[in-house]
């Protein structure tokens, strides 16, 4: 690379020519190739939120319980007792899909770096998966090497991945999505964050060295995929657990004394975005001498020290004085500790190598003056075709064959290569609603949830938004837990296409309401655009992760139906909803109708009934119906409790038994209470309707045909996912 | 009873063990770091689970050239009770305390699930208060526990009563010779296991099986 800027190295920059025009205003001159370069990376889409920034001002960010909202690495709730829940959600999407080990690992190391440097130990992991086809020749690869990825990290962190999500759509074949969540625990009194307040205060680089590795990744995942993105492959960084484990207990072990002024992990653009982002929320200068940083190769120029994206690596603002202290520690940890600069007064980063100062420019340049768009969107009239299915089916057959089918099977093929139960707090394990993972040493317990549906999103992404925020609302409150926060993954296509921007901007509205309604702040969250190859957008994904709180954890429900003789109950009102269900596309083969509408105030009343019955101890065994409708629910409360049921036959209609309804819920008591119960219902403007009850081997539906025995009815769901990882020919679905 | 965990960089069951043994014996244990070159006079030493250095070399390799490694030899060799969980296992089999070898799961995957095993000794200050033949539950979480050792070995580990737990039948999760899941030394004072006992000792977490091995310890050492 010539140090010459010309137009092209501005446009390889990922630089427009206003925006390059917007540089020179801003430094008074020409920048050389490195203030070039760091311009590059914190004005890109994945630094600046350029094209989402002035619509995600609108959500809701506050509440009694939220500490910290959106713009440090991680959002902050308070859990009582002095104790905080930190968490955030963040993609790693183009690097998986380029190295799907590497980058799906690198993703989690990343999003645990962004809650433990804010003083959290890092208590739980989730991830919401999107693969293309199955049948599509890179699916079972990219499967099979994300899912190791994550497990090669967070099992040697020795933090549980305890759930997550995962779909498989056509529109991702060229372009996968690897969202993480980690959620940590921290003490309200001891929670770091990165403003690098004051001048003359030593800046310190703590952790890994810095090598070539995956310069220019937050510019990549700025852009479009097409035939030659592999290529990128070198942009895709390496990871080291072992070194983050190492760096976790080092940080842990420092954040213990007050050494600490701020602190932030070298993540996207590595050291250009962490020192320039502490210096502006510091309202401070900082100055770096970078003969002073660690390398792990030599001859690194300015350029590739400032943009590389090593991994591991933090940097911290310390007490003056305090050097030798946290020095001690990162040595007794074994990792590499060097003071690196200090901040200043001049509110100007000043970079200098070799004696020389190789970049100088204002740091709201880099922040406040980066770009923001508003760029021109389309808001697509929701779709409202009707929808015609063969009311003969078999709903057995029917049943039997949704269980099998890709998004609605056994996930276990996953999950058990996932250390879930590490640390001894894990009181829910995948499979269920929601992971429960207990606040050690306490009876409390956080609830964490994933959740999106694609295909809704598509049909009306404000609906399927609301929907998104629903759903993990209703998850978190099936097992029991007050829904407290979220934290959203906007995974989009092209922003500069005004039909994506239409879906941006009516997911974050979507996103809004329902946050709003039901009392449940977007407290952290990332943005993910591009996500296209050769021109073809993936569905709209704005995943939401939800925590919430459980005072007691002895009062607890969990899906597997318990006793013979349980009454089913359903809570909620069904109307036979199959536009855009899973039955639709997995039996009638067909991707049509609008999404199901979500009635947040029915949402908030019925969650809010469900929970209170479980605080009280008067409820046990809890589903929420979502993909694949009523009968799947049932059938997976019976697969887990080994125990069958049999539905009357008010139920028996396809709508009602696959319709995706929303606002609903399956709760299984014993017969004796069933009276006081939907009593207390009525009282509450609940629906709630005796469907059925629990018992045999067998799962049936009055007067729909034959029962399906659960012995069956779990090889079938089982059988999946292995099956297609082994490469088998697996029959069609329909 | 008096217990220390061995803390390598890279463990990450430390506390765990800690925590069980603190709810059963209501004792805090010493937390020993890897390059401590003594350990205080305790009845039991914990070697416990996790990645110790990274497992960037053969598992346990380097951990069991640790400082601390000398004087746990010693102790064990003197008879103080050792128990290897998981990575412990792996560290144990490295410096020589055990025989035989964990290698990778036969599937080449990582596997984390619960397991039931056959506890077939019961003779030892490990095992004396579980029934022989009894089933428990127990989770594993490893990439790399598959047993082997030469035949020769694997008779005499067998003809000695040193196999403390077998996967039972159906069960075996890594491909381990004979469904060795956990075996003692010659002086019966050292046990090494993959599945993890001290995950289950609270009914929250889905079990108490696990519970019954560090109540033979105590029964035995206190």
């Amino acid at each position: 690379m010539t140090d010459t800027i010309t137009p092209q190295v501005v446009r390889e920059h990922g630089l427009s020519d206003a925006e390059y025009a917007k540089v020179k205003l801003l430094l008074g001159r020409e920048p050389n190739l490195v203030e070039l370069g760091i311009f590059s990376v914190m004005w890109s889409e994945h630094c600046s939120y350029k094209s989402t920034r002035a619509h995600l001002r609108t959500l809701p960010t506050k509440a009694p319980w939220v500490l910290q909202g959106p713009g440090e690495n991680a959002g902050v709730i308070d859990i009582g007792d002095g104790d905080a829940a930190i968490f955030k959600m963040e993609s790693h999407n183009h690097p998986s899909f380029i190295e799907p080990y590497q980058g799906a690992a690198t993703g989690v190391g990343g999003i645990m770096r962004d809650v433990f440097t804010m003083g959290a130990r890092p208590i739980a992991m989730m991830n919401a998966l999107r693969f293309g086809e199955p049948d599509h020749p890179k699916t079972r690869h990219l499967v099979s090497g994300v899912v190791s990825g994550i497990g090669g990290y967070g099992n040697c962190m020795g933090v549980p991945t305890v759930g997550g999500e995962v779909n498989f759509h056509r529109s991702y074949n060229g372009n996968i999505l690897v969202n993480a969540m980690c959620v940590g625990l921290a003490r309200t009194d001891n929670i770091f964050l990165s403003a690098a307040k004051g001048a003359g205060n030593p800046v310190v680089y703590v952790g890994s060295k810095t090598g070539r590795d995956g310069i220019h990744g937050a510019t990549m995942a700025s852009a479009e995929f097409n035939e030659d993105s592999e290529e990128k492959r070198p942009t895709v960084q390496v990871g080291d657990p072992f070194t983050e484990k190492l760096l976790l207990e080092a940080c842990l072990e420092l954040m213990a004394t007050d050494a600490i002024i701020a602190i932030q992990d070298m993540g996207a653009a590595g050291l250009t975005s962490s020192s320039a982002e502490m210096a502006d929320k510091g309202g401070s200068g900082i100055e770096l001498d970078l003969d002073r940083v660690p390398q792990r190769e030599t001859n690194m120029t300015a350029y590739d020290m400032m943009l590389s994206e090593s991994q591991e690596r933090m940097l911290a603002v310390l007490k003056p004085g305090r050097e030798a202290e946290a020095e001690r520690i990162f040595k007794k940890w074994e990792l590499d500790f060097a003071v690196i600069g200090r901040t200043t007064d001049t509110g100007r980063l000043v970079v200098k190598h070799h004696g020389k100062v190789v970049a100088d420019i204002p740091v709201p340049a880099l922040s406040d003056e980066a770009p923001v768009y508003q760029r021109p969107f389309d808001r697509a009239t929701p779709r409202a075709d009707a929808v015609v299915i063969d009311e003969k089916r078999s709903v057995t057959q029917s049943l039997l064959t949704l269980m099998a089918t890709p998004d609605l099977c056994s996930r276990r093929w996953i999950w058990e290569q996932y250390d879930q139960t590490v640390m001894n707090d894990t009181v829910q394990r995948p499979g269920g609603d929601a992971a429960v993972v207990r606040v050690h040493g306490t009876k409390k317990a956080l609830a964490i949830t994933t959740d999106v549906t694609p295909r809704y999103c598509k049909a009306d992404p404000f609906e399927g938004a609301k929907q998104a925020v629903a759903e993990a609302y209703r998850n978190l409150s099936a097992v029991g837990a007050r829904p407290l926060a979220i934290t959203d993954n906007l995974n989009f296509g092209n922003p500069e296409k005004p039909e994506i921007m239409g879906e941006i901007v009516a997911g974050i509205d979507g996103i809004g309401e329902a946050a709003r309604a039901l009392d449940f702040p977007v407290i952290s969250g990332n943005c993910s655009l591009y996500n296209e190859t050769n021109g073809e957008a993936i569905l709209p994904t704005p995943a939401i992760g939800g925590v919430g709180l459980m005072k007691n954890v002895d009062r607890m429900a969990t899906v597997a139906f318990k006793r013979d003789g349980d009454a089913i109950i359903l809570i909620g009102e069904t109307k036979g909803h199959l536009g855009q269900s899973i039955y639709l596309r997995e039996i009638e083969g067909r991707e049509e109708g609008n999404a199901p509408p979500v009635d947040l105030a029915a949402e908030k009343r019925n969650g809010t009934f469900v929970r209170g019955l479980i605080e009280d101890g008067k409820l046990d065994t809890v589903h929420d119906v979502s993909d694949g409708g009523l009968l799947t629910a049932i059938a997976e409360m019976a697969i887990g409790g080994g125990i069958g049921a049999m539905l009357y036959a008010n139920t028996k209609s396809i709508p009602q038994l696959f319709g995706e309804d929303q606002g609903r819920y399956l709760i299984a008591i014993p017969k004796a209470e069933v009276d006081m119960l939907l009593f207390s219902a009525r009282d509450a403007r609940i629906p709630a309707a005796l469907i059925g009850h629990t018992g045999g081997d067998k799962l049936s539906v009055e007067g729909a045909g034959a029962a399906a025995t659960i012995a069956d009815l779990r090889r079938t769901h089982e059988s999946w996912f292995p099956r297609f990882m082994r490469g088998e020919e697996i029959p069609p679905t329909n | 009873m008096k217990s220390a965990v061995v803390v390598f960089p890279g463990s990450n069951c430390d506390r765990d063990a800690a925590t069980a043994l603190e709810q059963l014996t209501g004792q805090k244990p010493h937390m020993a770091w890897h390059q401590d070159t003594t350990l205080p006079d305790v009845d039991l030493i914990v070697l416990p689970g996790g990645f110790a250095y990274g497992d960037y070399l053969r598992c346990g390799a380097m951990a069991a050239q640790s400082p601390i490694m000398r004087d746990v030899k010693k102790k064990a060799d003197e008879g103080t009770a050792v128990l290897g969980i998981c990575n412990g296992f792996q560290v144990l089999t490295e410096t020589g305390l055990l025989p035989g070898a964990l290698i990778r799961n036969a599937d080449l995957k990582f596997v984390c699930r619960s397991v039931a095993l056959e506890v077939e000794e019961t003779q030892s200050v490990f095992t004396r208060a579980y029934n022989k033949g009894e089933r428990v539950l127990f989770p594993v979480a490893h990439g790399e526990g598959n047993y082997v050792a030469d035949e020769e070995t694997l008779d005499r580990l067998e003809q000695e009563g040193r196999v403390a737990f077998r996967y039972a039948p159906g069960d075996n999760p890594n491909g381990s010779a004979r469904n060795i899941a956990g075996i003692l030394s010659e002086k019966r004072n050292v046990l090494g296991l993959m599945p993890h006992p001290e995950r289950v000792c609270d009914p929250l977490l889905g079990g108490t099986d696990g519970a019954a091995l560090f109540k033979s310890l105590i029964e035995t050492l206190s």
